[in-house]
Formats: structure tokens, sequence, C-alpha cells
């Protein structure tokens, strides 16, 4: 147990014992080292099973929308992509900020047990973090990794290590910064003719199963009734009638968090067909970057979304069909 | 299920050549839920209307689809009669098949069969039509003209004269526009200013106009008859209650460095200075700029000899609300900028100015007083060549492609002042055609052909250098067919006019739209000349497009009428067509309320049941019928599909994509 999991685990037993919270969400071991999961603790005795190691990448701000109802506050902990998740919960009204104790705490990157498979490493029992390199252990012995190979797509291109509106943080040392540019994909994609794109699109959507696990996880598909599950839309279970039809789903969700996107990764981190559905998200972000000036949706619980907001000095919508037509 | 009647309009020959209506008609019959279809010569006639009136009672219609023109030019005619027969007007559609379909297309299969498409597609949207119910909505009784020129004051006179109050922001420290720098009007060569500063006194004396100078229009919310104006007054650091205009501050003021606007830079003024002599209002304005007091806190001269103690250099911007039931923009023009046309030398020649600098050169109240003095040496000019067109009618992309329409009159008019005033100067003007149509035009250019002699030039000007102190203009004669080079002493650009660059803010402000020479758009070129399409926004002047004083004026009283016919009303008709929230799907995330223009949407905290007995509450968007103005900004907006708006429903919307697609 590192020296991080110890505080975080402390502090969780203190709020639950001092009846400051009611109830802490973090997670909680799973059956394997590699597999924990989100979850809900009452108790100090339910604290036994908390865990917080390199295979915590679940974004815990979407399960305070139910949560947060409860009677009493819930102390949550949120990595720094997850505290811009939950700012725009907020700012979004679907979260009752005054019913949440947010505990920041440190990240530097989580691992990806997919990329350890395929470097031929099973049955993990546990991965130590020294710096650069990745110590895995498992059933058959011990082998040292470059961490940068390991981690989660979203881990690559990490956008802030900011705690952005939380009430207390956990930090022990200094979180790294982001090794690369989170938009150079979104670059190579714009540079492709729109036949080379629509091509590639059009291989990777082609394999979604519709197993609805991107928006199930999204912090910002949060709908009390997704257009999708509604019968009276007129789009409900056509979505994958059909190839095409299958694609739209994906499109249709891009348009719907396009503004609202933190860009925390999670829909391609839960795809099990692995499509980089991040990169239609970052598109948007990139183009609002364009159109609009800098804007990182959750960075602050209130102020204006440059979508649904309208200053006399916005783009002009021809400017922005330009701007595609030359790409 | 609904029983539909179609009627397909001939429009003459306007449809009927293109669409073979009577095929049309025919097909459309075997549509389901279709009862009745018909074609006519004139549905708009009025028995055509009798004919849509007749079939609503004989067969019972519940719903109808017009195929004729646009919906703009005649829906609320045939709504109208359908109300008379009994029927909610708004269970009647109109699908255009003239303006989308048989004015664009040649073949008659092609167009036939798109009209058919079209028609299908209103069939579509009925089927799912809902009787709708008009409300109503009060209306302010007071109108903004934006923009304190001719336009904005004739605009202001015409509705106070009417016993409305309304109110003149003018971005400038003074009313009066463009006009007031005019020397001589033409074609009756009256003094601009002699007939201007009485309108603008009118203005000042007027207990139903206020005049709010030096202020911009920063905000714009609601909609027509229910206008929300936040207007900016910059501090202009001069009490406007106090000042007198006595000109002392304007006489110590140490700052004398400042360019002259007014007088198109071509003398200087001081830091605190009063635009010009007939200024309304006439009180001072400090440039801060330039003021010495203002940029190092040193000075104070002029507050030290205002004897009205009306200076104040603390002063700051204010910003004033105000409620209006009609807009006027008049924000007039302004000459374009020059300085891409090398061929002429404007940069670089002191003696090659714009017709607007020669209206100060040759003004009474002008740097000169009224002495036509060139610039570079004070000297009178004794060669003048004018060259027309300087950036109108010109495709290359320097300038713009339309014509300015007041330049080949004010051309005639210098020439003819110049060689009235000194006999012994030669007038030379080049041009590419000589446009007078007007009352009175083509006789004053002729005067100054025949009776000033003035040498007019047809061809155009490939360059002007300077050889030895001569301005030498060197031009086509097309009509000798030669190359002539004229020596000249001072040579005027006729520039071309471009609307006045803020009106391309207070058109987003009022979500009125612009063309693409930045002229605010009129509502229909011939028929709504002074409606901008933003129902209670009015259009005079130069912001719609290149006209002249008469002109200006005619419109600008054609917009008073427009804004009278408003105001009389005290409720206006809202449309049914607004916007509504199903509440069981709506998170409360606002967003809908963050892109609503009109602040028509609200939240309430209510108490839903979610099965097992349980109740909860969640905050839900509630939208104000009376405010909203279906604009539908919302239903786009809203993740869920919680926000819809009557009329253009998400699944009338759809059901009418689908009818297009489906072959």
């Amino acid at each position: 147990m590192t020296d991080l999991e110890n505080k975080i685990i402390e502090r969780a037993e203190n709020l639950l014992e001092s009846g400051e919270a009611a109830r802490v969400v973090g997670w909680k071991k799973g059956e394997f080292y590699f597999d924990p999961s989100p979850a809900e603790f009452d108790s100090k005795e339910q604290l036994r099973d908390f865990v917080y190691n390199g295979f915590c990448g679940a974004n815990l701000s979407k399960y305070l929308i139910q949560v947060s109802k409860k009677p009493g506050k819930t102390a949550v902990f949120l990595k720094p992509c997850d505290t811009f998740s939950l700012n725009q919960l907020v700012k979004e009204h679907r979260v009752n900020r005054d019913n949440i104790i947010a505990i920041g705490i440190e990240c530097n990157g989580k691992l990806d047990i997919e990329k350890i498979k395929e470097k031929g490493v099973s049955a993990v029992t546990e991965a130590s973090e020294t710096g650069k390199e990745v110590t895995v252990s498992s059933l058959y012995g011990k082998s040292v990794m470059n961490k940068e190979d390991i981690l989660l797509i979203k881990c690559l291109t990490c956008k802030s290590k900011k705690l952005v509106g939380v009430d207390e943080t956990i930090v022990l040392g200094e979180m790294e910064e982001a090794p690369s540019d989170r938009f150079e994909e979104v670059e190579k994609l714009e540079k492709m003719t729109e036949a080379e794109r629509f091509a590639f699109w059009k291989s990777q959507l082609s394999k979604c199963i519709r197993c609805n696990a991107c928006r199930n996880v999204c912090p910002a598909c949060s709908c009390v009734k997704c257009v999708f599950d509604n019968p009276q839309s007129g789009v409900a279970a056509k979505a994958n009638d059909d190839e095409f039809e299958e694609q739209l789903f994906h499109i249709i969700r891009a348009f719907h968090v396009s503004g609202r996107c933190t860009d925390c990764g999670e829909c391609s981190r839960v795809c099990p067909q692995r499509i980089p559905l991040h990169l239609l998200n970052r598109k948007f972000i990139k183009d609002i970057n364009t159109c609009y000036g800098e804007y990182q949706a959750g960075e602050a619980a209130d102020g204006k979304t440059p979508l649904t907001d309208y200053t006399v000095g916005d783009v002009e919508p021809n400017d922005v069909f330009n701007a595609g037509v030359r790409k | 299920m609904q029983r539909i009647g179609v009627f397909i309009c001939w429009c003459g020959s306007n449809i009927a050549a293109t669409v073979d209506v009577k095929r049309v008609a025919e097909a459309i019959k075997a549509e389901p839920g279709v009862v009745y279809s018909a074609d006519y010569q004139y549905m708009c006639s009025e028995n055509g209307q009798q004919l849509l009136k007749n079939a609503i009672k004989e067969h019972n219609l519940t719903g109808v689809v017009i195929g004729s023109c646009s919906p703009r030019m005649h829906e609320a005619t045939f709504r109208r009669a359908a109300a008379e027969a009994g029927l909610n007007p708004y269970m009647l559609e109109v699908a255009n098949i003239r303006e989308q379909c048989s004015w664009i297309h040649k073949d008659m299969d092609e167009a036939t069969e798109k009209a058919l498409i079209l028609i299908r597609t209103a069939i579509a949207k009925v089927r799912l039509n809902t009787p709708l119910q008009e409300g109503e909505s009060p209306v302010t009784k007071r109108a903004l003209v934006i923009g304190g020129g001719i336009a904005g004051i004739q605009a202001a006179l015409d509705i106070a004269e009417a016993g409305f109050e309304v109110d003149i922001v003018e971005k400038n420290a003074t009313i009066g526009g463009r006009m007031a720098q005019l020397d001589k009007t033409f074609p009756t060569l009256d003094c601009s200013a002699c007939i201007l500063t009485p309108k603008m006194v009118d203005c000042a004396q007027s207990d139903k106009i206020d005049i709010l100078s030096y202020s911009e229009v920063e905000e714009v919310k609601g909609f027509v008859g229910n206008f929300k104006v936040k207007i900016r007054k910059k501090a202009r650091y001069v009490d406007e209650k106090k000042c007198t205009g006595c000109k002392v501050c304007m006489e110590k003021c140490p700052s004398k460095k400042g360019l002259n606007e007014f007088n198109m830079n071509l003398n200087n003024r001081t830091a605190i200075y009063i635009p010009f002599a007939q200024a309304i209002p006439n009180v001072a304005v400090i440039d801060p700029e330039q003021c010495i007091k203002l940029k190092t806190g040193k000075c104070g001269i002029c507050q030290k000899f205002c004897g009205a103690g009306a200076i104040n250099y603390e002063m700051k911007d204010e910003f004033v609300d105000r409620e209006y039931g009609a807009i006027v923009v008049a924000t007039g023009f302004r000459p374009i900028n020059i300085d891409a046309f090398n061929e002429y030398g404007y940069s670089d020649n002191a003696d090659v100015i714009t017709s607007l600098e020669l209206e100060r050169l040759m003004n009474a109240a002008g740097p000169t007083n009224g002495v036509l003095l060139r610039p570079s040496d004070k000297t009178h000019p004794k060669v003048i060549t004018f060259i027309q067109c300087v950036g109108s009618r010109d495709v290359s992309g320097c300038g713009k492609p339309y014509c300015s329409k007041v330049c080949c009159m004010y051309t005639a008019k210098h020439a003819m002042l110049i060689r009235e005033k000194y006999p012994d100067t030669e007038v030379h003007v080049f041009y590419i055609d000589v446009r007078t149509p007007g009352k009175n035009y083509d006789e004053f250019y002729r005067r100054a052909v025949e009776q000033y002699g003035v040498d007019y030039i047809k061809g155009m000007v490939g360059k002007v250098y300077n050889e030895n102190g001569k301005l030498m203009v060197q031009g086509s004669n097309l009509i000798d067919n030669e190359q002539v080079i004229i020596p000249s002493d001072l040579v005027v650009l006729a520039t071309a006019i471009e609307p006045e660059p803020s009106v391309r803010k207070i058109a987003t402000l009022l979500t009125a739209s612009i063309d693409t020479n930045n002229f605010m758009n009129e509502s229909h070129p011939k028929l709504r000349p002074v409606e901008s399409p933003t129902a209670g926004v009015y259009l005079a002047g130069m912001c719609q497009g290149p006209k002249d004083i008469p002109e200006t004026v005619s419109q600008a009283s054609a917009c008073a009428a427009k804004v009278i016919g408003l105001l009389v009303k005290d409720k206006l008709k809202t449309n049914p067509c607004v916007a509504h929230c199903n509440e069981m799907m709506c998170n409360g995330c606002s967003q809908c309320a963050n892109v609503c223009a009109y602040g028509a949407i609200t939240y309430v905290d209510k108490e839903f049941r979610i099965g097992g007995g349980k109740t909860e509450v969640r905050r839900v968007a509630s939208v104000n019928p009376a405010v909203c103005q279906g604009c539908g900004a919302c239903t786009v907006t809203c993740p869920s599909g919680a926000m819809d708006l009557s009329g253009f429903s998400s699944k009338q919307i759809m059901s009418e994509v689908e009818a297009i697609c489906k072959r």
C-alpha cells in the first residue's frame, strides 16, 4: 500500500467517523488487482475494500448525480481530470454541490491493463510505480515496463494536473504534466482528405456493438431520459438499425456533449471495441478553441459557455464553414 | 385521421409554365389523408380564396396545404381565409413551389416531380399540426432611433410629431451626421447647414425627443413592441447640464494638435472641443486620447476657466436602460479608405483629396473659411481634375462592386461651384458613365457641362503622379480614342461610400441581417423596403443602401409612418408558435435559458414521482409564452429533447425530412 493510498483511506475513515460525511465515494477492490470499480462506502468496515492504485482510472463524478440526492453529505475522491467533470455537472445543476465534500487527489496517470496484456503479461497482481517505470508483478514473476507504454489513452495526453473547485486536497508529490499534445491526433484526422476521413470513421464506428458503455460512463451524457431511450423522440432504437444510423449515434452524442465535454476520456477507456471516441469530442474542443478562444469545460462551475452564449464578437457561421472547407 | 385539402396555384404562368399543375393535383389525391385536391389560376385572388373556403366547408377539411409562392408572400392571406371558413389558421401550411421550384428549374418533368415532393412534405407536416391560439403582448409607446444624421433626425421628428416619445442615440458628440459636413446640396445648391440645422434645433426643442449624444447601443433584448435596450453614455468629461457652450475652454486648452474629424482631418482642434458651431447639444467634449490632464494628471486649465463648473475629469461611462416598442436604424455611411488605390497617389500627395475633403475646403466654416486653397501650399488651384467612381463599381476587390449613387451628382455640383466662384479655373471630370436619375438631376448635370463649361472626359484614369509640383493625371479619352495627360493643381477623388462599420454590431444586436457589402437587408427589396426582417426594426438612410438626401429623408419619413403604425396599437398579436418544456425529460441544465435571447425561460423546482411510492424534486425549465418568440434556439440546444416548439415540433420537422427523403 502506498503512502498516498494510506492518506486517502485515513481521510475517508475520519470523515465517516466524525460524521462529517454520511458516505464516501471511491474505488473498491475488484476480483483482481487490476479491476477496481467505483463504489459507495457507508462505514469504516466497508473501507477495508477501498483501493487507490494505478488502475483507478474511473471518473467518479457522474455517480454524484444520484448519490448527492441522498440525505447527508457525500465525500468524493477526484483525480484532477475528474474535478473538471464535477464542476461541469455543478454548472448544469445536476449535482447539488452543497452536499458534496470534494477531495482532490494526486494522479500521475493511470494504467491500461489491455496494454499490459498486449505486452504478454497476464494475471497481474500488483503494479508499483517509480518515476517513469512501472514494476508489474504477476503470478508468473515481475517485469519492468516503461510507464508511457502502458498508460491509458486519456492519460497520455492529460489535459491538466489542476484540481479545480475542490474543498481539500491530498497530494504528496509533484504531479507531472502531460507528455504530449492532445490535439495531435485530431490534426492528423484534419489533414486527411474527406474520403480518407470518412473511411477512417467508417471502419472505426462499424466496430460499435451499441453496448452504450460510452454513453453510460460519460459525465456529460446524464440526461434524465436519453433521446436514444425515448420512444417519443422518434430516433430511439433506430440508431442501430443499419450501419449508417449506427455511425449517427456517436456523431449525435458528440454534438450533444459539445461545449460541455471536459475531455475526461472515459468514453474511449470503457469502449470494449477500443474505438477512439474521444477524438470526436476533441475535434469539437479544438474547433471551439479556434472559433471562440481557449475554453475548458468544467474549469469553472459558473460563467458562460461558448456554444450557448452569444457575443457580438462571435465568429461568423460563414467563417466556420470556410475554415472547415479549407482543410 | 386528418381530412386534408390540397390547392395547387398556377400563379398565372409563374408556376404553371414549369410545373404540370394538373398532374400534381391529380397525383396528390392518392396521398393518405388527402380528401380534396384542386388547381386554380390565382389562389390568392378573391375567387381562389373562395374556392378554399368552400372546400373547407363542403369537405369538412381539418388541414390544408397550398402549393403556391413563398409563405412570406401569402401565408397570412390563406390563413385568414381558412379562419373565415372556421378552420384554425395554423392548420394550413404553404408549400413553396414557386421561388423554390418553378422559378429555379427549366425542365418540366423535374420541376413537377419536385413540386410533388414539396407538397407531400407539407402534407406530412399538416398531419401532425395542432390548432394553435394567438396571444397578446403590450406595446411600449416609445421609439429608439440609432444614429442622429439626417435620416435619424427626420424619423425622430416625424415620430415625435405624431405624439410619441423618441430617443436618438448618436455615437458622436453632436447630431447632424454627414450632412452637417456638406457645403451645398444638389440639385438646388442650397446650403446644407441652412436646411439641416433647423431640423437639429427642432429635435433639441421637441419635448418628445431625447437626444443621447456621445452614446452607443450596448445591448438589445426583447422583441417587437417590447425591446429592452442598454445604452452606454460615454464619458464626455463635461457636464451636459452645466456647459453653456461658451467655448472659453477651447480658447484656453493648451493641447491644440488633435486632428479635426469634422473637417476631415484637414486642420487641428483642441483636446476639449465642440465639433462645430451649430452642434446639438452645444456642449463641449474632451478627447481622452489628447487631453493632457487625463493622460498625465497635470493641466486642468479648462476646469479653472470654466465659469459653469462643467468640467469633470472623473466622469465615467454611464449605462441607461430604456424600453422601446420600435427601433429605427439610421447609422449612415463613411467614405471608403482609399489607401489601396496607389494609382491615384492619395497617400503621397497632399493635393489629391477626396470629395468630402473638398466639401470642407469649400465650406465657410471649414479650415480655409471657404476659400478654395490647395492643402500643400495654400494657393488657388488653377486646374482641377475630378476622378469619378474611385472604388465604386469596382470588382477588382480593392473597392466596392456597387454604384455609390451620389458621386456623379456631387461631382457635377463641385465642378459647377468652382466654376461659379473661380471662373478662371479649368475643371476636368473623368467619368465612366454619368448617372443622373432623379428629379431635375440631368438638367443639373447638363448645366455643369453646357453653362459652366466643365470638361467631361469619358474614360478612366490610370495614374496620377507628381512632376515638378504638378499633378499629372494620365487617363484615356474614349470618345477621341486617345491617351491624355492633364497637368493639374488639385485632384479630387469621388470616393465610394460604405456603411458606417458600427452597423455590423447594431445588426448583430438586433438580429437583423446585413448583405455582403454590410448594408442592412430590407424585408423585401420592393414591397417592404424600410422594414428589416426583424419585426419592429426599421431602416432609414445609407445603412440600407447608397442614397442621396431626398431619398434618405423620404425613407426616414416612411420609417416613421411604420413606427407610428406600430406604436398606435395597444396590443400586438403574438405568435402562438412558442416553445414548451416536457418536464418529465428536462434535466434542468440551464442550456436553454442560456441561449434564449428573449429571457423567456426560467426554472422551477418540482416534485416528480420516481416509482416505488417515492418522489424527488427536480429543477425544470418553464417557458413564458408571452415572451417567447418561437426562434427555436432552445429546442436545438436541449440535449434530451425536452424542449419543443409548437407549430414546428421536432416530430413535424422530422416527418418533413422523411417525406423529402422517401422516394
